[in-house]
């Protein structure tokens, strides 16, 4: 009986070599002990970041036309969550990413129904109490055909390309809007005053830790990647391996972030699918080397591990 | 009772099996091959340890809530110690990962050791990712926000929402560290069963 040829990327011999001694409660208990304190020292020099939330308040303070007109794109169906497609609203296929024929997304459904105009705009306006012009207008609004609608958030949006805010209030010379400028405005007014924060988180129970309804309303305005773009952390800045201030980030994720950075995944509207898709082949890749001829012959090949075992390599030739 | 019969029973089964494999003396060596020398192997315990300290500090953050450490200077301390256990623990895994790909280390039988390997990292990485959408500032809005199109495109999006805070939370608090020391458990059991591996041979033939 022959037998099986040795295969150096997959068969290891077996070791009739020396030992030496060795205490393997010993080197962990240091180990602990070395990195405890170097966290320590890393933790007093260098702290950790911890820049505050934005808020549907701070962000309509700081930026009230911004707010005001992501309001208006919620209430029209413009906004990016509006018109995101799954998991959020609308089996719209053509909404949703693909990669080839694969539309998962799409595929899945929705799971998280959200129309913006209802969650984002009427709803919380009806909660606010003593406000009877407000309840007039949101009633004839709702109470309105659709071309009704259509027309006054037409006439409203094209007049608020010159959108200002003057005395505290949101200034739009539209003409025929019907209620729209009201609602805006009175929206605007209440995020201001913090009641938009509580309204789009507690609306639906008292206790809640769901912040998805406020998260997808701010990402749709302009403000939030404003200050992320001034700390470096969009996708063109390799923003998903930096972190606030200069501290590091998930640099653990520089392959990640590099697809990115390359066409067509840079302009692709399927660019996220695309870099996951990817990522997913190299990891399955690296994680099957063992079995992939060629592949797991690169670290023989390379001699990288002769610097590893230089000392075995040495005495091998001594003797 | 017969022999046959407790040999017959789950609990000697187990026990048979368990240190058939795993003696003690594989499991607690009290010596090493004379080639495990090189400042490589430093890393693979450095991982355990800062995961150790990950964990340990992670606790601490755990009994005074999630909101403490925003308004006490010793929870951003701790915090603080969180963050740079977490990055040492990342920066030593990699290291390992890379020191191993280099040595070949799924040779001999311990392919399955690589795997659980590669998973752990993969698990990390959620790990970390459902952390830093916990830590409920500007930075976790951020990154639940962007990092939520690429769940989303995948289908996973409608089951694993980045935007919701209790579930990122659970995930990071509970699932994903019971997913990571039980398997940080079967590839150090892994690693004793079969030893480190051997170096490459090079007198042997080159075939694949």
């Amino acid at each position: 009986m022959s037998k099986k040829a040795f295969r150096p990327d997959v068969d290891a011999p077996e070791w009739k070599g020396g030992h030496s001694p060795y205490d393997i409660i010993k080197e962990g208990s240091i180990a602990i002990a070395v990195v405890l304190i170097l966290t320590l020292i890393l933790a007093v020099v260098f702290g950790s970041p911890d820049d505050p939330a934005i808020t549907l308040k701070s962000w309509s303070t700081t930026a009230p036309v911004d707010f005001a007109t992501t309001a208006l794109s919620e209430l029209n169906g413009t906004s990016g969550t509006a018109t995101y497609g799954a998991p959020y609203n609308s089996q719209n296929s053509s909404a949703s990413q693909q990669l080839g024929p694969l539309k998962l997304e799409y595929w899945i459904g929705v799971h998280i129904p959200i129309n913006t105009a209802k969650v984002f705009v009427i709803n919380p306006l009806k909660a606010l109490p003593g406000q009877p012009a407000l309840d007039k207008d949101l009633a004839v609004f709702q109470n309105a055909s659709a071309s009704a609608k259509t027309a006054w958030l037409n006439n409203y949006t094209k007049a608020a390309a010159n959108m200002k805010f003057l005395n505290n209030q949101v200034v739009v010379n539209a003409s025929d809007a019907g209620p729209v400028p009201l609602m805006i405005n009175d929206l605007t007014q209440m995020a201001r005053s913090g009641a938009l924060d509580e309204a789009l988180l507690t609306g639906d129970s008292f206790y809640t830790t769901d912040y998805t309804d406020s998260l997808l309303f701010i990402s749709d305005g302009s403000y939030l990647g404003q200050v992320a773009q001034a700390d470096h952390l969009t996708g063109s800045q390799w923003g998903m391996m930096n972190e606030t201030g200069s501290w590091p980030g998930q640099a653990w994720l520089w392959l990640y972030t590099f697809w990115y950075q390359v066409s067509p995944m840079n302009s692709s509207s399927n660019g996220d699918v695309e870099v996951l898709a990817i990522m997913l082949l190299l990891t399955v890749g690296l994680t099957l080397m063992p079995f992939i001829p060629g592949l797991r012959s690169i670290p023989r090949k390379s001699k990288v591990y002769r610097i590893i075992w230089r000392e075995h390599y040495q005495n091998q030739t001594k003797d | 009772m017969s022999t046959s019969e407790i040999d017959r029973q789950w609990t000697t089964r187990l026990r048979k099996r368990t240190f058939g494999k795993l003696p003690p003396e594989k499991m607690l060596p009290d010596t090493q091959p004379s080639y495990v020398s090189s400042w490589i192997y430093v890393f693979g315990v450095a991982t355990i340890s800062s995961l150790v300290v990950v964990i340990a500090t992670g606790c601490v953050l755990a009994i005074f809530g999630p909101a403490w450490w925003h308004t006490s200077n010793v929870g951003h301390f701790v915090n603080s110690m969180h963050l740079w256990s977490v990055e040492i623990f990342f920066f030593s895994m990699v290291i390992h990962l890379w020191g191993k790909y280099f040595m070949a280390a799924w040779r001999g039988g311990r392919a399955l050791t690589w795997i659980t390997g590669m998973v752990l990292f993969l698990c990390s990485i959620v790990t970390a990712l459902t952390g830093y959408v916990s830590q409920s500032n500007f930075d976790s809005q951020w990154i639940s926000t962007q990092a939520k199109d690429a769940i989303n495109g995948s289908g996973g999006g409608a089951f694993f929402n980045l935007l919701n805070g209790g579930q990122m939370l659970m995930w990071h608090i509970v699932l994903m560290p019971l997913i990571l020391v039980l398997l940080v458990g079967v590839h150090v059991v892994l690693v004793r069963i079969k030893g480190v591996v051997p170096p490459i041979e090079e007198n042997a033939g080159a075939v694949q």
